[in-house]
């Protein structure tokens, strides 16, 4: 429960500040996506079920905010967390390395796929125009930012994992 | 502490449930139009608050920041308003003596209601939709204050978008400029009507968004002329500005014109808008 009720405020302060203050701080109209960030640190940190439904939760935010097609980040972002959770035994928190490398293709991965579903079966074509002009610069801004937000879920994350612990061990 | 359950699910096949859900989300879309519903409500009044409160704040912070724009830039623009205001004042005339002439011709036509001022709501822009794909944002009034799903929204005199879905205390509003958006209009020089549709490309390059199947035989429609919203359009009331135009080519069919055109509503800084309260109407089949 502990750590349901701290997901969620997670995802909710990253939400609030990818839809308001970081939309103020876009470079060039273009603003990083930190949910994306949340999605695949929990699902290496935690395995797929995690972050199977921390990506389907953030994507559904995405979803009723955004006033498209309801469910469809829902199941874009539940896809990458499930995938981010099958690189969970290569994973170890002192190695910065994988997932700095699995955010990145997190975001390249979302991006495309809108790209395709929403952009490309529209006829549009230019894709090295969206790849120069769009994911690549949000890709860049979200690597930016991983390195601040990153420390701070891992930190959370290794907090919980040790209180869980402790609770646990009060049974045997 | 939770009791662990004995039978856990494999990850897969909870994903492969999610999926479905998620699928049978789109379905209902689509086929019945019905989108979140009680879910919207609840997310409504979580997370709306807190997007209030956010921009309150920022808002102090960006004031301040203006206030501290430096004075030479302020007389400038100074100067510069005060040469507007003289050529507007003499613009201003010739209007008045033409609405005066206007409004008699109205009167003996008896075309009272075919402008109606229609009823607004203003309402602040809250929060975007949070990917740089397309242009949406989240404003702060809802089904409370009678906003509905395709009431036009505007900003100034420009037209900024139409309400796609509505929350108690928040509506989401997509703007014309958004890459899968299309608005019929007309050249209001020459009542010529035209496709405009939001370009993510050209609104990145230049700015501007793109139009099409403009029929213009006589090669009357001219750079820097207005567009506005056709009457033959079935979601958008007739007559609001969307933009001038800044270029025209001819189509390869030699039949038809396409070219772009500069919106008149600056959605870059979007702060507040006006809800026009009144759907238009369309004959149910």
């Amino acid at each position: 429960m502990r750590r349901k009720i701290t997901i969620f405020i997670i995802v909710t302060i990253c939400f609030l500040l990818q839809v308001t203050l970081f939309q103020t701080l876009s470079f060039a109209s273009i603003s990083p996506n930190l949910l994306i960030i949340v999605v695949s640190a929990f699902g290496f940190m935690r395995g797929k079920k995690e972050g199977l439904f921390v990506g389907f939760f953030c994507g559904l935010l995405l979803d009723i905010f955004g006033g498209g097609l309801p469910g469809f980040y829902a199941m874009i972002y539940m896809y990458i967390g499930y995938l981010n959770g099958f690189f969970r035994k290569l994973f170890y928190p002192e190695d910065l390395k994988l997932p700095l490398l699995l955010i990145a293709g997190s975001s390249l991965g979302c991006n495309f796929c809108i790209y395709v579903l929403l952009f490309l079966f529209r006829s549009r074509f230019q894709i090295q125009y969206y790849f120069m002009h769009i994911m690549l610069p949000e890709l860049v801004y979200t690597m930016v930012v991983t390195i601040l937000l990153y420390p701070l879920i891992l930190k959370i994350n290794e907090r919980l994992e040790l209180i869980e612990k402790r609770s646990a061990g009060k049974f045997v | 502490m939770k009791r662990k359950s004995k039978f856990a699910l494999p990850p897969k096949y909870i994903l492969l449930i999610m999926t479905g859900v998620c699928l049978v989300a789109m379905m209902t879309f689509f086929t019945m139009g019905i989108s979140g519903g009680p879910l919207q409500t609840v997310a409504g009044y979580v997370f709306i608050p807190m997007q209030r409160g956010i921009n309150t704040v920022g808002r102090f912070v960006t004031e301040k920041a203006d206030n501290l724009k430096s004075l030479s830039e302020v007389m400038a623009e100074n100067e510069e308003l005060k040469r507007q205001v003289d050529e507007l004042t003499v613009e201003l005339n010739t209007i008045h003596l033409e609405q005066y002439e206007l409004e008699n011709l109205r009167e003996l036509l008896a075309l009272d209601q075919k402008y109606p001022s229609y009823e607004k709501v203003a309402a602040n822009v809250i929060g975007t939709n949070g990917n740089n794909w397309f242009n949406s944002f989240t404003i702060n009034k809802g089904s409370n204050d009678g906003i509905d799903v395709d009431m036009n929204v505007i900003a100034g005199s420009g037209l900024v978008g139409i309400v796609t879905s509505v929350g108690p205390n928040y509506a989401t509003v997509t703007a014309i400029i958004n890459d899968n958006t299309q608005v019929g209009g007309t050249v209001s020089t020459t009542s010529d009507n035209l496709i405009v549709s939001g370009s993510l490309q050209t609104m990145n390059e230049d700015m501007v968004i793109r139009f099409s199947n403009l029929r213009d035989a006589e090669d009357e429609v001219a750079v820097g002329d207005p567009v506005v919203t056709s009457h033959i359009s079935d979601r958008y009331q007739q007559g609001i500005l969307i933009g001038y135009i800044s270029s025209i080519r001819n189509d390869s069919n030699h039949l038809t014109k396409s070219g772009t055109i500069t919106p008149a509503v600056d959605f870059e800084h979007i702060e507040e808008v006006l809800v026009i309260l009144e759907k238009k109407q369309v004959v149910e089949e």
